[in-house]
Order: structure tokens, then sequence, then C-alpha cells
């Protein structure tokens, strides 16, 4: 394989979102398009070193970037179905087998339980674009939801990592409900005193940023990550007028007042474990990172 | 008063009804035996249509302009209503109106979206889609009916939450998912009744409650019929289809566990009869609020969350 066709088959994987880790040697950066070893970019957490732009990744580089190899995948047994017999243009007991098949995921949120630190056990719930647009139906709202079960019971802090187009149409209703059940599991999360990290990536929207991505004691997110309820398009057509540059960025959230702090994904790591030692009172062990 | 097309078999039989009645008047023909004929007919008719009306045919009533919308509900079901306003933060939101007032005696927090009549008005309530400090001025409300430990009922009827600019720049999303939050642990009975349109959302922002219901001819889901089929379908036209396949009536609702109750209304809809819709509101908030303050608060708050925890369907292997 020439070293040409590898970059250019590391592009192809990227933009269309096969795969977040290209098989190639050399990655190159879908923005700025500067050309680094795949193994060192992975090292660095997705990000370009050259313009920080962050890889759109999923559960997969996730759980890698916070625990390493030191994890435990939880409530895995979970699958959708099809409770209203939806069709539209395909039927989606179809659309869901095709993205099965298509991602190797059971559908758009994986939860995981390991060790942030030796001295810091963390739960993760992650979605994943990659399915359906990382859109939310029961089985993303039922992971979310024994997630935070998981988390009370055990005592231990959560971390939710969102990254979603907003509901899942094909479940209506049932979609639309599981922003008030993983509003209300959260609730009881907050009355037992359990912290609640939310981190919200590019990009957040509808119901998503509705319920749960808004709800964190602490909300962060990733550098220039698209956050909003209405989708730019439908504001755009609402008011009839183009959207000023920088709206819906993390940025403009962070100015509005919705966000506690943007981490680049590289600190990511350290500066939970900084905030999670001090919420939970656990001392810091310098060795601990 | 405006019909929609699957009512002309009917306005057809009403226009001969008044044409007979007028040859009658003049006295010259006796056609009573005809009137009654036809008042029959009518009758058939509307239980005909009406009584299989499709998901979109309930979608247009629930859009009705002379529907009943909330502070209608307020003047003819409560007394001693007094608006309050403001989110305290920003300003006074009119898609979103709340206050205290007493039914049968006992004080009562009501909140809900409002719609407009007239142009004019449509647009002074921004067509029922509230921005952030409607929310926000809701369950500022809310927290002070639990300080003094008063009911909430809360009316919904909203094409979506606003979309624009300032709502995003104010946090749309983080005033509906703080109101979700704070609802499900609120110390105080919640009653939540679709009046109209629930659209996702913007519906759900003052959708959390011990009882959920919906009146006959409203529809609640995830978008509207006309959103999902532009979206799905990429274009406008498939809007009966995707009222179909989205399941968003009020029988629908109940059979998916979604809702806890439906409450009928008036053959052909609220608006055809509104003496009648006001009295069976009346008639269920008395029945369900009786039931309600029965119960420890505790353990309506366990109900509350325990039923909203069980809406999903999925497989577990
Ligand atoms: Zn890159
Ligand atoms: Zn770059």
């Amino acid at each position: 394989m020439s070293w040409y066709k590898r970059v250019k088959e590391g592009i192809t994987t990227l933009t269309s979102e096969k795969k977040a880790v290209p098989d190639g040697l050399w990655h190159k950066c879908s923005r700025c398009k500067k050309t680094f070893l795949s193994e060192d970019h992975q090292k660095n957490c997705y990000v370009c070193s050259n313009c920080n732009y962050h890889d759109k990744v999923g559960s997969h580089e996730y759980f890698e970037i916070l625990f390493g190899e030191d994890f435990t995948e939880l409530f895995e047994n979970i699958y959708p179905s099809d409770p209203l017999g939806f069709k539209d243009t395909k039927e989606y007991s179809k659309r869901l087998k095709e993205s099965q098949e298509k991602s190797g995921m059971t559908d758009a949120m994986r939860v995981a339980v390991g060790n942030l630190n030796a001295d810091m056990k963390l739960v993760v719930a992650c979605m994943d674009f990659g399915f359906i647009g990382g859109s939310m139906g029961s089985v993303v709202g039922e992971k979310i939801a024994r997630a935070i079960d998981y988390a009370r019971e055990n005592r231990i802090p959560l971390l939710i990592i969102s990254k979603s187009g907003g509901a899942r149409m094909m479940e209506a209703a049932f979609s639309l409900m599981q922003m008030a059940k993983t509003s209300s599991k959260l609730a009881l999360l907050g009355k037992a005193g359990i912290p609640y990290i939310s981190l919200l990536t590019d990009p957040t929207t509808g119901g998503v940023t509705a319920s749960f991505a808004m709800l964190g004691d602490v909300n962060i997110a990733e550098p220039e990550a698209l956050i909003g309820f209405a989708g730019p398009r439908v504001i755009r057509e609402t008011i009839g007028k183009d959207l000023p540059k920088g709206f819906q960025s993390s940025e403009f959230v962070l100015e509005h007042g919705f966000l506690d702090f943007i981490v680049v994904r590289t600190d990511l790591k350290a500066k939970l474990s900084s905030l999670l030692h001090i919420l939970m009172k656990v001392p810091a062990n310098q060795l601990s990172n | 008063m405006s019909h929609f097309d699957f009512e002309k078999p009917i306005q057809d039989l009403i226009e001969q009804l008044d044409e007979l009645t007028k040859v009658h008047e003049k006295g010259k023909v006796d056609m009573s035996s005809k009137i009654s004929e036809l008042e029959q007919k009518i009758l058939v008719a509307k239980k005909e249509v009406y009584g299989n009306l499709n998901g979109w045919q309930k979608v247009q009533i629930s859009r009705h302009p002379e529907r009943p919308y909330t502070l209608d509900y307020i003047e003819n079901c409560f007394e001693n209503f007094i608006e309050l306003h403001g989110d305290r933060t920003v300003k006074d939101d009119k898609a979103m109106v709340g206050g205290f007032a007493t039914f049968n005696g006992q004080s009562v927090l009501v909140v809900g979206q409002q719609k407009g009549r007239n142009t004019k008005q449509r647009q002074f309530r921004n067509f029922g889609m509230p921005n952030p400090e409607g929310y926000r001025k809701a369950l500022r409300l809310m927290k002070m009916a639990e300080r003094f430990n008063i009911p909430v009922i809360c009316m919904i009827d909203t094409p979506g939450a606003s979309p624009g600019l300032e709502a995003e720049e104010r946090g749309q999303g983080e005033a509906i998912a703080r109101n979700l939050y704070e609802m499900s642990v609120l110390k105080v009975p919640i009653i939540c009744i679709i009046i109209g349109e629930g659209a996702s959302g913007g519906a759900l922002g003052i959708g959390v409650g011990d009882r959920v219901l919906m009146m006959e001819n409203t529809w609640y889901s995830v978008i509207s019929p006309e959103s999902c089929s532009s979206i799905l379908w990429r274009s406008w036209e498939h809007k009966e289809k995707a009222a179909e396949a989205l399941k968003l009536t009020a029988t629908d609702m109940l059979a998916n566990k979604l809702i806890d109750g439906v409450i009928p209304e008036p053959l052909g809809g609220a608006h055809n009869d509104t003496a009648l819709t006001y009295q069976t509101i009346k008639d269920t908030l008395e029945k369900e609020l009786a039931l309600l303050n029965q119960k420890p608060i505790e353990q309506l708050i366990e109900e509350r969350i325990h039923k909203f925890s069980e809406m999903g369907e999925f497989i577990e292997k």
C-alpha cells in the first residue's frame, strides 16, 4: 500500500464516520489537513496537535481515554425493539438491524464502570453518534437510568458523555418520555449526594440537551462543539436570517452561563480526576494520575 | 365556525335541515316528520365521522381556533384566579400563563401554555411557544405551590418550545431539563392535562405529573406530524402518514402506557359544546384531586418517578 493511499483511506474512513480510528499509518486532520502518525494522534486523544480539532469519537475511544483497559461494561444485554412498528421510507426494525451490523453496537449508548485513578471509580455512560445519529430511544434512556441507579447504589460518581442529534423519531413518544425518565433518576442521584458530571460533545442537541445533558452538577464541553436545543437549520428557517458566527458553540454556551468550563480532551482525565477528588472528598494522591 | 373537510357529510345534512326548517316555518307544508328523520341522520353521521377520526384528523381538531385555551379553562373551571407574572430573571413570557385560584374551595396553582385567537393575539402569545423564561416562570410558581402545600394543575397546549436566537442564548434546553428534574420530586400533587397540542419537549416541560391526562382530540408526541414528514420523508406531503406512524392520539398513548387517562370530549370536539367540556374537566379534576390528596407525598413522588422509569420498550437478553 502506498503512503498516499493510506492517508487517503484514513480520510475516507473518517468522513464516513464508519470508524473513528483510521486503519492507516497516517492520520490527516480533517480541518487543517496536517498529517500525523496515527499512533501519535491516538495518544493525543484524537485531537489535532496542530489546530486543536477534536475528532468525533465514540464510546470505544472515551473508555480508552478515561480507563485504558481497566473497565467493565454494564447493561450490554439491553437491545432496541420497535414498539410502534414504525415505518417511514424504511422499516425501523430494518434500520436497527442495518445500524447494528454497520456499527457493531447494539444501540447509541454504552455504559462502563472503571477506575479513573487507583482511588477514584467512575461510571461512564457514553453516547455513540454512529448509531442513528446518537438519537435517544428507549435503550438510551434505560441504560442511562440504570447507570444512574448503579452510581447511586454504589456511591460512585457519574459521567455522561452526550453526542446526539436528539430524539429517535421512530420511537415517537417513547423517545420523548426518556427525557422525563432520565431527569427524574438524576433528581434521585442529586438527593443521594453523588456528583454527576455532564460532558457535552459535538453535537449535542434536542431532547438530550433538554434533559440529562444540561443537568450536570458540573456541565463541561469539548471545544467548538455544537450545543443547542433547536437545531441551527430550524432556527435559521424560523428567523429567516443567517445565524451569527459561533452561535450555539461551546464557547457561546459557556459565555451565556450554561457550562462550567470547556475542556480540551487531552486534559479531560486529569481535570475530572481533580474535580471528583474534591467533590467526593478523597484526598488527592500525587501518584493517582 | 370553521369546518374541516372530513366534516362535510355532516355539514351537508345540516344545510338540508336548515332548508327544511325554513319551509316548515313558512307553515305551508308540515315537515316535522322529515325534520326529525334528518336530525336522526345527522346524529348517525356525527357518530360515524367523529367516532372514527384518524390521527391527522384529531391533530386538526386539537388546533381548531375555537377550541378552549388555558385561560378559558381557568375562567370557566376555577374561581378567584390571580395571575402571577415573570420569571424574576429576564421577563414575563406571554406564551406561558400561571397563577393561583380555588377549585371547589381548595387552593390550586394553574399553569399552562396560552395561544391567541387572532393574528395580533397569536403574535402576543408567540403562538403558544414558550421561551426559557416561560418554563422558569412555571417552575417559580410550582416551587411556590410546594412551599404553601398547594396542588399543581398544568394545562398543556403548545406546538413546541420557541426556536430562536434568544431562546438559545437563555438556555431553552436547560430550562426544560430543570423543570423535568424539579417536577419529578416536587412535594405536591401534580395533574397535567393535554388540552390541545402536546409537541415534544415544549409540552413535557410542564408535563411531569402524578396524573397525565389527554383530552380525546389532542395529540402528544416527540415531533409534529408535519416536521416528522419533512425529516423522515423529506417532504411536507406525508403528514397524514406521519400522524399514523407516530401513534400520537390519546387512545394510542394510553395503550402504550405513556399517559394515565383520556378525558372524553363532546361529539366533534371540545369547541362544539364548551359548557359540557368545562363540566367534564371540573368533574375530572374533582375526582383526581380527591384521589391524590389522600396519598402521602413521599408515596406520590415514588410512584411518579416509578411511572416514568417504566416508560420505554426494549429487549433484555
Ligand atoms: Zn484528526
Ligand atoms: Zn488540525
